[in-house]
């Protein structure tokens, strides 16, 4: 290292009094401004069709009637109950990559529920055990992963990513053995006379109880996350297990506990998919959306609240692009190119929320001595 | 024993996708960098590979088959660097969180490659499904001769296009470049502790940028594998790399970061993912039951290597950590 180094160009660190929350957001919000650009700008070379022209499309597509604009509100709410559920994991700084897995095996207990007790549970009795056994499902499957980590410091990352594909050839099994009509390899719409099984209307909305369900989920995990005894218990192991453990804090009972109620949450996403949404059940009922909670969860910081927003933001871009793909014939899963884009720059732009960084305008200043 | 035969073969076959992916992704880890984003660089390789000779093809009367090949290595291996090259920027230049960039480069990826995979035939004027059936034919020519000479071996041994080979290859030399070289020594240095490398004059962003570009290279040539002789030159929007994308990042820990061990273990994955097909008196249903094999044995031997906490088989060090010199 004989060679003089001259002055980096540009001098980061870290800022030591955080940016004020409205400077912070001004970030955010350009960055999701120049992304929004840059989306509209791929769909202009995609498809020739005018940038402007574009978010208009996408509008019509999310918002356009009022079935869409339910459909939008009733995914929306289902990607943020996984958000919600993800929280408590990723707050303890456990990777749950899993939520695919338990929001599925909470699908599959709740299909089971349809198909088996359609005849002998009345409808109020037959939700709430399927609300039961969906959480049951979801915590399982979230606690055996919490297990190993907890008792063995397994990586849950892998862990929890395999369950997923356990739960789908478990679904892939279920689907062979509920078939309907024989030999289509699918489920089909479950009790569609009946409608056993199925989400009420309530206030004349197919999906009002979806909004109901997810929205007391919100507020629940917010004061859970924020003022109970656990929550400060899953913040205190998030930050540093030792600390936790100099508290006396029983860090394995929490990690445990912890991915049980994550796993929970999930698998009511599982029970809002299928008797509140599709009203089947297929290896597709979580379609990657487990995947794209955990960024909702994590660029929210695990603020549920804040959570809604970013939700309702992916929400509004996959009914828009597919919108605009299907005007113009094409795949639909430009929508999760999209997504990616926007998601890169709002990564991008909390490093200009977290440090600062100085040019050097020319100033040869000395070498450090 | 031909049913055993064809087992292997198929395994083989399956093996080679992953393999490339989890010897690129084990380079990666060896610097400390734990990306995620492998089932979205498997897509980028393999889409990349398939635009470029789709291409050639369309606008070429006699396409030329070692042209075919150098353009589809070439277009999978830059734009998986390009992959790569983002991830990079983002979680060491801009310090993003690793799991976070690599989930979002998955969800990228995926869907770029569907879009256009699903799309590029119809945006470029034609009709029903991408085909490049002479560069997918180039890919899967074994060697002239040997496949049929030695019988059952021979078929076991040389019954594959050149990419088998290569990835073979690919695995070898990488463990002989981290065991054997002071290039390899200064990226396990980093990946096992930056600071410590820092201060002994390493580049610890150099190498970590370099190793990471370059493993995502070497794992998109399993997207392009894929693509060109597991599916015959068509495109699967099934998600099916995105499955081996993800069970080549478990081949990394099954092999403990050891490139040479991944070779035996892609063979053992693959066949233990289509021992399903041959087993006999399998229902529909229970074959979906065992295509949970792979995904358990790997279950399981996470679960029996954090058991043995055996100091050969332990992750870098600082894996999945950030390194910022100003924060030591």
């Amino acid at each position: 290292m004989t060679k003089q180094k001259k002055e980096p160009l540009v001098r980061i660190s870290k800022r030591t009094s955080g940016l004020p929350t409205w400077k912070a957001w001004g970030i955010r919000v350009a960055a999701l401004a120049a992304s929004l650009v840059v989306c509209a700008l791929v769909i202009y070379a995609i498809v020739k069709m005018n940038p402007l022209k574009v978010y208009g499309a996408m509008f019509e597509g999310a918002f356009g009637t009022n079935k869409r604009i339910w459909v939008t509100i009733r995914d929306t709410m289902m990607l943020l109950c996984i958000a919600i559920g993800l929280a408590p994991a990723f707050k303890m700084r456990f990777w749950n990559i899993g939520a695919e897995g338990q929001i599925l095996v909470g699908g599959i207990a709740s299909a089971a529920c349809m198909i088996y007790l359609s005849k002998t549970v009345t409808t109020l009795p037959l939700m709430l055990l399927m609300l039961a056994l969906s959480i049951v499902a979801g915590a399982i499957w979230g606690f055996i992963p919490g297990l190993f980590k907890a008792k063995w410091n397994t990586n849950e990352t892998l862990f929890t990513l395999m369950m997923n594909y356990i739960a789908i050839q478990m679904c892939a099994y279920f689907v062979a053995l509920w078939e309907n009509p024989f030999g289509s390899n699918t489920v089909g719409v479950i009790n569609p006379q009946t409608r056993i099984g199925w989400f009420p209307k309530l206030l004349g909305q197919d999906y009002m109880l979806n909004v109901i369900i997810v929205l007391t989920l919100t507020v629940g995990m917010f004061i859970y996350l924020r003022y109970s005894k656990q929550g400060y218990e899953i913040a205190v192991v998030g930050e540093s297990e030792n600390t936790a453990r100099y508290a006396a804090i029983n860090v394995r009972k929490v990690i445990m506990r912890t991915m049980a109620i994550s796993g929970a949450v999930c698998g009511i996403a599982g029970f809002l998919a299928v008797s509140g949404a599709s009203h089947t059940i297929s290896v597709s009922t979580a379609g990657g959306r487990g995947f794209t909670a955990i960024i909702v969860a994590w660029l929210a910081k695990f603020n549920t609240f804040v959570m809604i927003l970013i939700s309702a933001l992916l929400i509004f871009l996959d009914k828009g692009s597919i919108e605009i793909a299907s005007r113009y014939n094409l795949s639909n899963h430009v929508s999760n190119m999209l997504t990616g884009i926007i998601l890169f720059f709002i990564l991008g732009s909390e490093f200009f929320i977290n440090y600062q960084v100085k040019f050097h305008h020319g100033s040869k200043r000395e070498a450090r001595a | 024993m031909k049913q055993i035969i064809s087992l292997i073969q198929a395994g083989i076959v399956f093996g080679t996708v992953i393999l490339f992916g989890a010897t690129g992704e084990t380079l990666t880890e060896k610097s400390g960098n734990l990306n995620l984003g492998v089932p979205g660089i498997m897509y980028l390789g393999g889409i990349a590979g398939l635009i470029g000779v789709f291409f050639y093809e369309m606008n070429t009367p006699v396409p030329n088959k070692l042209v075919c090949i150098a353009i589809a290595l070439l277009c999978a291996f830059i734009v998986s660097m390009l992959g790569g090259l983002l991830f990079s920027l983002l979680t060491i230049t801009l310090r993003a969180n690793q799991n976070v960039t690599g989930l979002t480069l998955t969800i990228f990826a995926g869907g770029f490659a569907n879009f256009f995979g699903g799309s590029l035939n119809k945006l470029a004027g034609g009709v029903g499904q991408i085909s490049v059936a002479v560069t997918s034919a180039a890919f899967r020519t074994t060697i002239p001769g040997l496949s049929n000479a030695l019988g059952s071996i021979g078929q076991i041994l040389f019954s594959y296009g050149f990419m088998v080979y290569l990835a073979i290859a690919i695995a070898v030399a990488l463990a002989w470049y981290i065991n054997n070289t002071s290039v390899g020594l200064n990226l396990r240095a980093v990946g096992e502790n930056p600071a410590t490398a820092d201060a002994a004059g390493i580049h610890v962003t150099k190498y970590k940028y370099l190793a990471t570009c370059i493993g995502a290279g070497i794992s998109g040539l399993g997207g392009l594998y894929y693509v060109m002789d597991y599916m015959k030159g068509t495109w699967d929007s099934d998600g099916g790399i995105e499955r081996l994308g993800w069970l080549a990042v478990a081949l990394v820990i099954f092999s403990s970061w050891k490139p040479k061990r991944g070779i035996w273990g892609s063979y053992l994955f693959g066949v233990l993912s289509w021992l399903y097909f041959y087993l006999p008196g399998l229902t529909r249903r229970s074959m979906e039951l065992f295509k949970m094999l792979p995904y358990l044995v790997t279950v399981i031997v996470l679960i029996v290597v954090s058991l043995r906490h055996s100091r050969d088989n332990q992750p870098p060090t600082s894996l999945g950590l950030p390194y910022f010199r100003e924060e030591r």
